[in-house]
């Protein structure tokens, strides 16, 4: 909504000083007070705000964290212990940081599958996605460098698999291993740059996030008609009060959910073993990554060759960036897409499968048929990943062509009035109509 | 393919055969631990310093000798939220316990009597030293082994343990491992050095069962007032209570923590209602004006 002009006077003499200046609170105004948001958007639209919350907590208690952490291989693991014990609220800042991550990632999972569904990605918010993608595949390096830190064996462990990955590259490979690591191991070099890396990257994500607001706030928010606005006055109503106190609402559930896991449960989302100190002598019996990895290291392994696998992985993500040229339909919504809202589901189906995939011991029977087994994991995982390529490379290119969109609403008011017998939008108090 | 990059990928083929949530014991034989209750389950559960404070003497004359307990500070053992020993007691007991200090104004190391700011001494002064002195196993650190070991839980009850608050793997497992110990089935060989234990993963325990210290072998108290405060003396009981005194070496700070986190949910959930009657304000203003929003 570019051409959304601005609406801010400045009242008094130091403000109307200060905008001919630098119109940063016209800035501020125009972004959070102003902005015009679709009126019928749900509570799906909330974790963006939820997403910021979360990244700005994860750079609080990291930094927090980082005043009395040690990165080396000697300390490290005592270090997290000495912030458990005898750090004032030291638990508090190391399991909200811990569980943090995880919320992180639940968060930006429904943040992605909500593009998915509504068709975000579609023009004109390419870039925006694309931003998307960019900030998503940071967290995941952050994330995992994080996990490195506390030194425990499945810190160890996963950073040693993780690594190793890269050897998989024709000839180069072995030597970018060892220039990863800073030696011919895991050791206190890689330790050393991973919680270097650990710090910056959050900062790199903020940048891209910013990026990302700048790129929504330009075209706007999509909403659960797949509609663009058309009249502001009846499509839109202004970011405060109604998003900004929707999107606090929301929040504090969010924090109630995250609060749960870190005052009351913890260690649940982590692993036992990485209270168990580093021993590069010792392989754990099972080296799992944190479950928000799961699908990817499901599709890692269902492929048999190790390159083929390691390209996979990484192809499942970059092939989100071509999405808004995968996906032919000219509808954005899937509430308007028949066919479309199966597949969606059956994808969404397909992704929690690979993570259980992912998760389990690879010769584990899926189906036996007459005390014979006919699928195992490996088998099992082949399959999903298969479908995983296939919704983005078959399924939503050809669905787009023949599939028989339902009539869309000639605007965003429309839609609100159609889907309650009210000219109030969905999630606002129904009154019957004077 | 170097040496490295084939330990690798022998590490990758480990890693391979995952099992969500099972740590280190999922590997085959180990029977699942049976639930036992504990006084420091779900959000308003704590500790009991009574049997905290027999756990610890139970970890200090039967388990000390090999294990040490090196990130707990003696002043812990005063501290609230723990067995709650006096301060005199615990400066007499820190006293009982001799660390190396120094270098003093010659320049020298010296041995002096513990006191309460002072860690635990390590049972041996390294790795070689406790192998040496163990058929060549370490044994581990007590300080976190209490979040250090569980066992698979399996789905769906690992998701409904988010609800039921379930998270005692580790004492569960401890607490089965120490009155686990029974003569092989038949036709099961153990090595020489090695212990049959129903619970460990493989059941091939190099430790011997740590109770015989307290229990003779027809099961029978070696010292009738073991408990000076009359707790029945049973296996189980002693299992229970030093696990129950790792449980509170491992996570020092629980009853903090659930405290706060009772008082932090009662703010969200009022601050969220709060916030879900202004929103409906708010958005009621729509209500009547459809076509007016701005």
């Amino acid at each position: 909504m570019g051409e959304h002009h601005s609406t801010y006077v400045p009242k008094t003499g130091i403000e109307r000083w200060v905008d001919a200046r630098l119109p940063i609170v016209r800035l501020m105004h125009d972004s959070a007070v102003s902005y015009p948001v679709p009126r019928n958007l749900n509570y799906f639209w909330t974790f963006g705000g939820i997403l910021m919350l979360m990244l700005v907590s994860q750079i609080i208690t990291g930094i927090v964290l980082v005043m009395h952490y040690t990165p080396h291989v000697d300390h490290a693991f005592q270090s997290v212990e000495h912030i458990m014990r005898d750090v004032n609220y030291g638990w508090l800042m190391r399991y909200a940081h811990a569980n943090g991550a995880s919320m992180f990632f639940i968060a930006v999972y429904i943040h992605i599958f909500r593009g998915l569904y509504y068709g975000s990605y579609k023009a004109p918010r390419e870039l925006l996605w694309i931003l998307g993608v960019v900030i998503f595949l940071l967290m995941m390096a952050t994330a995992f460098m994080g996990y490195v830190l506390p030194w425990g064996q499945m810190s160890f462990w996963g950073a040693t698999v993780i690594t190793n990955l890269f050897s998989a590259i024709p000839v180069v490979g072995e030597s970018i291993v060892t220039w990863l690591w800073g030696g011919y191991s895991v050791d206190n070099p890689t330790l050393n740059r991973f919680f270097s890396l650990h710090y910056l990257m959050p900062f790199m994500i903020l940048g891209v996030v910013v990026l990302h607001v700048w790129a929504l706030h330009h075209v706007g928010q999509n909403n659960p008609s797949g509609v663009e606005v058309k009249n502001y006055a009846k499509d839109t109503v202004p970011f405060t009060p109604y998003a900004t106190v929707k999107d606090l609402f929301a929040m504090v559930c969010f924090l109630m959910v995250f609060a749960w896991f870190v005052f009351f449960h913890p260690n649940f989302l982590g692993h036992a073993d990485n209270y168990i100190p580093a021993d590069p002598l010792k392989t754990p019996a099972h080296i799992v990554p944190e479950w928000y990895f799961l699908p990817f290291y499901g599709i890692l392994r269902a492929v048999p060759d190790k390159l083929g696998g390691v390209l996979a992985m990484f192809a499942s993500i970059a092939l989100l960036a071509f999405l808004p040229w995968l996906d032919t339909s000219k509808v954005k919504s899937g509430a308007y897409r028949p066919a479309f809202k199966i597949f969606f589901w059956v994808f969404a189906l397909v992704c929690v499968l690979l993570g259980y995939a992912g998760s389990q011991p690879t010769d584990k029977a899926v189906l036996t048929l007459g005390g014979r087994v006919v699928l195992d994991m490996v088998g099992f995982g082949q399959i999903l990943t298969i479908y995983y390529f296939a919704h983005f490379l078959v399924i939503l290119p050809l669905l787009g062509l023949f599939e028989k969109p339902l009539q869309l609403p000639a605007s965003i008011a429309d839609s609100v009035l159609a889907s309650t017998g009210h000219g109030h939008p969905a999630g606002a108090h129904a009154s019957p109509e004077k | 393919m170097t040496i490295v990059s084939r330990f690798l990928a022998a590490a990758i083929v480990a890693g391979s055969s995952v099992a969500l949530a099972a740590p280190a014991l999922a590997a085959g034989g180990g029977e699942k631990p049976p639930r036992q209750s504990w006084s420091f389950y779900g959000p308003f559960g704590t500790f009991d310093k009574a049997q905290l404070q027999r756990g610890f003497k139970v970890y200090r004359e039967v388990c000390a000798a090999c294990h040490g307990l090196e990130k707990v500070s003696f002043r812990n053992l005063s501290e609230p939220g723990g067995p709650s020993f006096t301060e005199g007691q615990v400066k007499m007991l820190a006293a009982e316990y001799k660390v190396m200090d120094g270098p003093n104004e010659q320049g020298e190391m010296f041995e002096r009597p513990a006191r309460p700011s002072d860690r635990f001494p390590k049972p041996f002064p390294n790795a070689e030293a406790a192998k040496a002195a163990n058929n060549g196993a370490v044994p581990p650190d007590f300080s976190v082994i209490a979040k250090a070991r569980s066992y698979e839980r399996g789905f769906p009850t690992y998701v409904l343990d988010i609800l039921t608050q379930y998270q005692q793997q580790g004492p569960d497992y401890i607490t089965a491992l120490l009155i686990g110990y029974e003569e092989p089935p038949a036709g099961v060989k153990v090595e020489d050095g090695l212990h049959y234990n129903r619970y460990f993963p493989g059941n091939k325990i190099a430790m011997a069962n740590p109770l015989v210290a307290v229990f003779d072998d027809a099961g029978k108290p070696q010292d009738p007032n073991f408990y000076p405060d009359g707790t029945p003396l049973t296996r189980l009981q002693v299992a229970k209570d030093v696990t129950a005194f790792l449980m509170w070496a491992a996570e020092p700070k629980m009853e903090e923590r659930k405290r706060t986190g009772v008082k932090v949910m009662f703010w969200l959930i009022l601050l969220a209602g709060l916030l879900f009657m202004l929103k409906k304000r708010i958005w009621s203003r729509l209500d009547d004006m459809p076509a007016k929003a701005h």
